[in-house]
């Protein structure tokens, strides 16, 4: 179980005015949860997400075929960081099949394309497919 | 009446010290009456983690930038922008942001093409502002509404179009991407996406000098006998020269062209805000590839 479905978090967003929608983003970005310490020491691990503007990291680790997110991005970009929470909250937790099958299009229904630019979401569409790549790999 | 204007060393030795406040400046100046400060970052969500007293917000993406038609936004709506701002047109806005203010003088820019007055840059922007342990806040500021007039946008003067970058072969251009956008191995900033033009290389005759060669350490601009060296010695710019700058989309390019025309005193000075996510899809343009300028004229038909 993770802690938000796709339906769940398009209607959060999509019920809110432009302004709050980008609040909403930031409370995501403040609770991104920290890289634990054996990924800290270990960077190479983590696969860079080129097409965010700003540095992030991420990490999938499958345990008893479930699938665990990790992400390191700086504290000065705190859109990529809220991107990076709202897919760790609907897919942290997840079977690898349930990863595979979240679909591609949910950046672009959360509403956000208004509030940050159309630009700016193919950081979190990077993000989902680099996820669900090396979800796909580990099966 | 524009606020008095900040008397330090090292802004006087520049062509118009008046476009260029020190942190020092702004901090016992914050408050006054008749200045807004504006900040205008990369990320959208920055000035919301924290940002300087009373300072309000300007998005390059969503607020300058027209949502259809690849142009900022009209004369209308940055009008209103403006008002929404609590700027008049007599104000004096003191705009500052991330990345050594590579937005801010975007901004800074797009405000001059509306023509208002008097506009000041943050001299090494937000990072220095941080790094000095000066106040910030996550309060956002309501201030009153103004009535900002409706002003046409002169394109003509700051700015270049891609036609104007075809007539424009044979005198000086700069190119302020990286070295490995300059030279065709990429078409973003390392540590960038590509972002989607068709070809890599450079306008052929442009000089290569990255935008962070008009910056110390600290973010600042550099001296004014630094600067020459740079653009002068370096570049081959001469004094009266007509020139282009260009980057990417039009952001880096503008913190370069704030160097030339205001620090180094250009009065030809144009941003080809188009630049490489256009001409480099362009149709039958010529590009240069490799670390030499190239020429131009003998690629033209």
């Amino acid at each position: 179980m993770a802690l938000e479905t796709e339906a769940t978090l398009i209607e959060d967003f999509n019920s809110l005015g432009i302004q709050d929608r980008l609040n909403l983003l930031l409370e995501f970005s403040e609770k991104l949860p920290e890289l634990p310490t054996r990924y800290l020491e270990h960077p190479d691990l983590l696969e860079r997400v080129e097409e965010c503007q700003s540095p992030i990291f991420l990490f999938v680790e499958v345990v008893e075929g479930k699938v665990f997110l990790f992400f390191s991005a700086p504290q000065e970009s705190p859109t990529t960081r809220g991107f990076a929470s709202i897919l760790f909250s609907l897919m942290n937790g997840l079977t690898l099949d349930e990863v595979i099958a979240i679909d591609d299009d949910f950046p672009s229904k959360i509403g956000l394309s208004e509030a940050v630019s159309p630009l700016r979401m193919r950081g979190m569409r990077g993000m989902l497919a680099r996820i669900k790549r090396q979800a796909q790999e580990k099966r | 009446m524009p606020v008095e204007f900040e008397k330090n060393t090292k802004f006087a030795e520049y062509a118009n010290p008046e476009v260029l406040v020190s942190t020092e400046w702004l901090q016992a100046n914050l408050g006054q009456a008749g200045m807004v400060v504006v900040e205008s970052d990369e990320d959208v969500l920055l000035y919301e983690v924290g940002h300087i007293p009373g300072a309000v917000k300007i998005d390059w993406h969503t607020d300058l930038n027209d949502p259809i038609t690849r142009d900022y936004v009209s004369d209308s709506a940055f009008a209103e922008l403006l008002s929404r701002k609590g700027i008049s047109r007599d104000t004096t806005v003191v705009i500052y942001g991330d990345k050594a203010n590579w937005w801010a003088s975007y901004a800074l820019w797009v405000f001059k093409l509306f023509g208002h007055s008097d506009v000041r840059l943050l001299d090494g922007g937000r990072d220095k502002w941080i790094a000095e342990g000066r106040a910030f806040t996550k309060e956002a500021p309501s201030p009153a509404k103004t009535n900002y007039p409706v002003i046409a946008r002169d394109d003509s003067t700051l700015r270049a179009f891609r036609d104007d970058v075809l007539s424009h072969f044979g005198n000086p251009m700069i190119d302020v991407r990286s070295p490995e956008e300059y030279s065709g191995e990429r078409t973003s900033a390392p540590a960038y996406p590509e972002e989607g033009a068709l070809r890599a290389g450079h306008i052929p005759g442009a000089a290569s000098v990255p935008w962070g060669k008009a910056v110390s350490e600290d973010g600042s601009y550099k001296s004014r006998a630094d600067l020459e060296k740079v653009y002068l010695e370096g570049a081959g710019l001469k004094p009266g020269d007509n020139v282009i700058a260009y980057c990417r989309i039009g952001e880096r390019s503008s913190h370069t062209w704030f160097a030339l025309n205001y620090l180094l005193g250009f009065e030809n000075v144009r941003n080809y805000d188009g630049s490489w996510t256009e001409w480099g899809s362009l149709v039958g343009v010529p590009i240069a590839r490799g670390v030499e300028p190239g020429h131009a004229k003998a690629l033209i038909k």
